[in-house]
């Protein structure tokens, strides 16, 4: 019984912290679709999305705004923030790399990584900001089942609470408005997309703001969880098992992955971990994602790559 | 004008397939490596600008030439096979304990058979080398998914190689003979009775292997073997038909590129670091070499020596520049400019020439042969 409560405990705590890998996942996925650029830069634009919250949240706060008001002020300006980038992106990065295969599209959003890693940081400052959004004391639950019982962080919760909401507000947004359509027209086939009188870069705007308020919103959980400072831009190197396991094209993909990921580790680390040495979190879940890809290339949910001659 | 090889008549096969069928690019290659050769341990020994110190010697004329070699391996992989790969930091950290290990002699006891593999101690030439190959065995056992994934999940696919070796030098012990520190001291440079020390000694070493690889990967890339890796590069589908097959083509790209990647990290322990921990060969080192290969031009040896040369003294420059000009900025907002301009240079020349240097060069060549004469 006491094995069995840690193993729900380890497991409910892994789906949980999956769910917020998920979070740093989708606005990949949303790029991806889009556009087929695999964008490097989502850590980044977390980062630059969190110290722009927190850092005009501390100003609002220091200068006697109320606190409700100034949280949704920062909130509006961090948005705005996000949109300014993902114009600058859109301009002055990917526009003119237009029809470049898939490499040096890559290979420019790592470029795009450094500048935003040096300029959010220099506008913005470089130390660790705490933000506190959420609660982040912890429950017990099941005490008369589990000696102890199970102990779940609420930040956690809100964090999978908050990834519903987003895949279902992005659910709809894809599925009844009309930007949403265009915007699968055009990750279906961008020629045709834009025969029919799709504006490509407008859509592709579009695509990188809603990656970037999926960032922000990835910002305001990790942050409160982490403190915002620099480290929240390798969260792009954890969601990227995420991605293949669960297929770059698949919202859906991005939260089973997302699961996967987050309750494989953790198990891993809890009961497999002390027997070959601690940290195999490290790699565990791209030894995992390697493991999905032998059996099916294009991730769980990922479309079928279909090759012609 | 300057570069016309009208008059070169070509009288045998041999000389038609020849390495450098032109007379120019002979001369010019000659000079460059009797340059490197012989020019710059005089320009150093008499401390002769700009050799004036050890400085350029050891800081950056010493790592372009491994970072080169690496970027020669990586781009027979990502360049001529086109399978890109994210984790080439880990095959010159393989390259580099494994070297280690067979330098200072392997105790590996297998319990569950009673015994024990003992090898003594082996020559510094003869580790290097085997470090090299055995980064060659495990390139081949992460090359096996290339044979199902492709393209971009193939490269985070690679990224497993590096966590998990990241991990691996970090943890097991045994790599690193039990140093409670982590960071390990490479044995004496001793070369059939010869030790090299000093940096020029060093910098002579690495060219000696830089230039023998380079050249035999050059024949590589031209030969049977190199045309099937760009069949595979530009279709894989095609090439299957036409006979290829796409199981010996992947994983002889993955060996080879591994086995000159696993020198190259061999040599950036022992030669360049001397002593090291496995921060060295991090996921910035693979993206390093990634840079170097996509800004230097796919599918090129030279590119790839332009690209090392770029990447490398590109932060040099912009760390100097603002103490140069004796602007009053703090040592962080200094950080943080460098990581701007650093990451616009790359933008800006992804964007201007997607094909890297090496494309300007063969266009540069081309308006040579022109030359006084727009066309």
């Amino acid at each position: 019984m006491v094995l069995l409560g840690q193993f729900l405990e380890v497991l409910v705590g892994g789906l949980l912290a999956g769910v917020l890998y998920s979070l740093v996942a989708l606005g990949f996925v949303l790029i991806f679709k889009a556009s087929g650029v695999f964008n490097f830069a989502q850590g980044a634009m977390v980062l630059l999305a969190g110290l722009a919250l927190v850092r005009s949240l501390d100003f609002l706060v220091a200068r006697g705004f109320p606190l409700w008001s100034s949280i949704i002020l920062a909130l509006c300006f961090a948005g705005v923030i996000m949109a300014i980038t993902a114009w600058l992106i859109e301009r002055f990065v990917l526009g003119p790399l237009v029809n470049q295969d898939g490499l040096t599209l890559f290979m420019s959003t790592i470029g795009a990584t450094f500048i935003l890693e040096g300029a959010s940081q220099m506008i913005f400052g470089s130390d660790v900001y705490p933000l506190r959004l959420f609660p982040t004391d912890a429950w017990f639950l099941f005490e008369g089942l589990f000696p102890g019982g199970i102990l779940v962080n609420k930040l956690d919760v809100w964090g999978g609470f908050i990834a519903g909401i987003l895949v279902a507000g992005l659910a709809v947004f894809f599925q009844r408005t009309k930007t949403g359509r265009a915007l699968r027209a055009v990750a279906d086939d961008h020629a045709a997309a834009q025969s029919v009188g799709i504006p490509i870069s407008w859509i592709w705007f579009v695509v990188w703001l809603v990656a970037g308020l999926v960032a922000l919103v990835a910002a305001t959980v990790w942050g409160t969880k982490l403190g915002v400072q620099f480290s929240i831009t390798f969260l792009a190197l954890k969601a990227l098992p995420v991605l293949i396991i669960g297929g770059f094209t698949s919202v859906p993909g991005a939260i089973v992955g997302g699961l996967i990921v987050g309750a494989g580790e953790k198990i891993a680390e809890v009961f497999l971990g002390p027997h070959i040495g601690g940290g195999i979190e490290y790699w565990f879940a791209y030894v995992l994602a390697l493991a999905v890809l032998l059996v099916r290339p294009q991730g769980l949910f990922g479309e079928r790559i279909i090759e012609r001659i | 004008m300057l570069y016309r090889e009208a008059g070169q008549f070509k009288t045998t096969y041999a000389a038609d397939m020849a390495i450098f069928p032109i007379r120019q690019d002979r001369v010019a290659l000659a000079l460059l490596l009797a340059f490197a050769f012989v020019g710059v341990p005089l320009l150093s020994t008499y401390h002769i600008w700009p050799l004036g110190s050890d400085y350029l010697l050891r800081a950056i004329l010493l790592p372009f030439l491994i970072l080169a070699l690496a970027a020669i391996g990586v781009n027979i992989l990502v360049g001529y096979c086109g399978q890109i790969s994210l984790g080439s930091g880990a095959f010159m950290a393989i390259g580099a304990y494994s070297a280690y290990k067979f330098g200072t002699g392997v105790h590996l006891p297998i319990a569950w058979l009673g015994t024990e593999i003992s090898i003594a101690p082996l020559p510094v030439l003869a580790s290097i080398l085997l470090g090299g190959l055995m980064a060659a065995i495990v390139g081949i056992l992460f090359g096996i998914p290339s044979l199902r994934i492709k393209g971009l999940y193939l490269a985070v696919a690679t990224l497993a190689a590096q966590f998990f070796f990241d991990w691996v030098f970090l943890r097991v012990k045994w790599f690193t003979n039990y140093a409670p520190s982590g960071s390990v001291n490479a044995p004496d440079l001793n070369f059939f009775g010869v030790t090299f020390h000093t940096p020029i000694e060093r910098y002579l070493l690495c060219l000696i292997f830089v230039t023998v690889f380079a050249f035999m990967a050059k024949n590589l890339v031209r030969g049977n073997l190199g045309r099937q890796w760009m069949a595979i590069r530009d279709m894989d589908i095609a090439a299957e038909l036409m006979g290829i097959r796409p199981l010996y083509a992947k994983l002889t790209a993955f060996a080879v590129s591994s086995f000159i990647v696993g020198i190259a990290g061999a040599l950036w322990a022992f030669v360049y670091l001397g002593s090291w921990e496995p921060l060295a060969f991090s996921i910035d080192r693979s993206l390093q070499l990634l840079f170097m290969v996509i800004i230097g031009g796919l599918g090129s040896i030279l590119g790839s020596f332009l690209g090392a040369g770029f990447i490398l003294i590109l932060p040099i420059m912009l760390n100097l520049i603002p103490t140069e000009l004796g602007v009053p900025l703090s040592t962080e907002t200094i950080t943080h400019l460098e990581f701007i301009i650093f990451g616009s240079i790359i933008c800006y020349l992804l964007i201007k020439e997607p094909h890297g240097f090496a494309r300007l060069w063969s266009i540069g060549k081309e308006k040579l042969r022109l030359w006084p004469f727009p066309y």
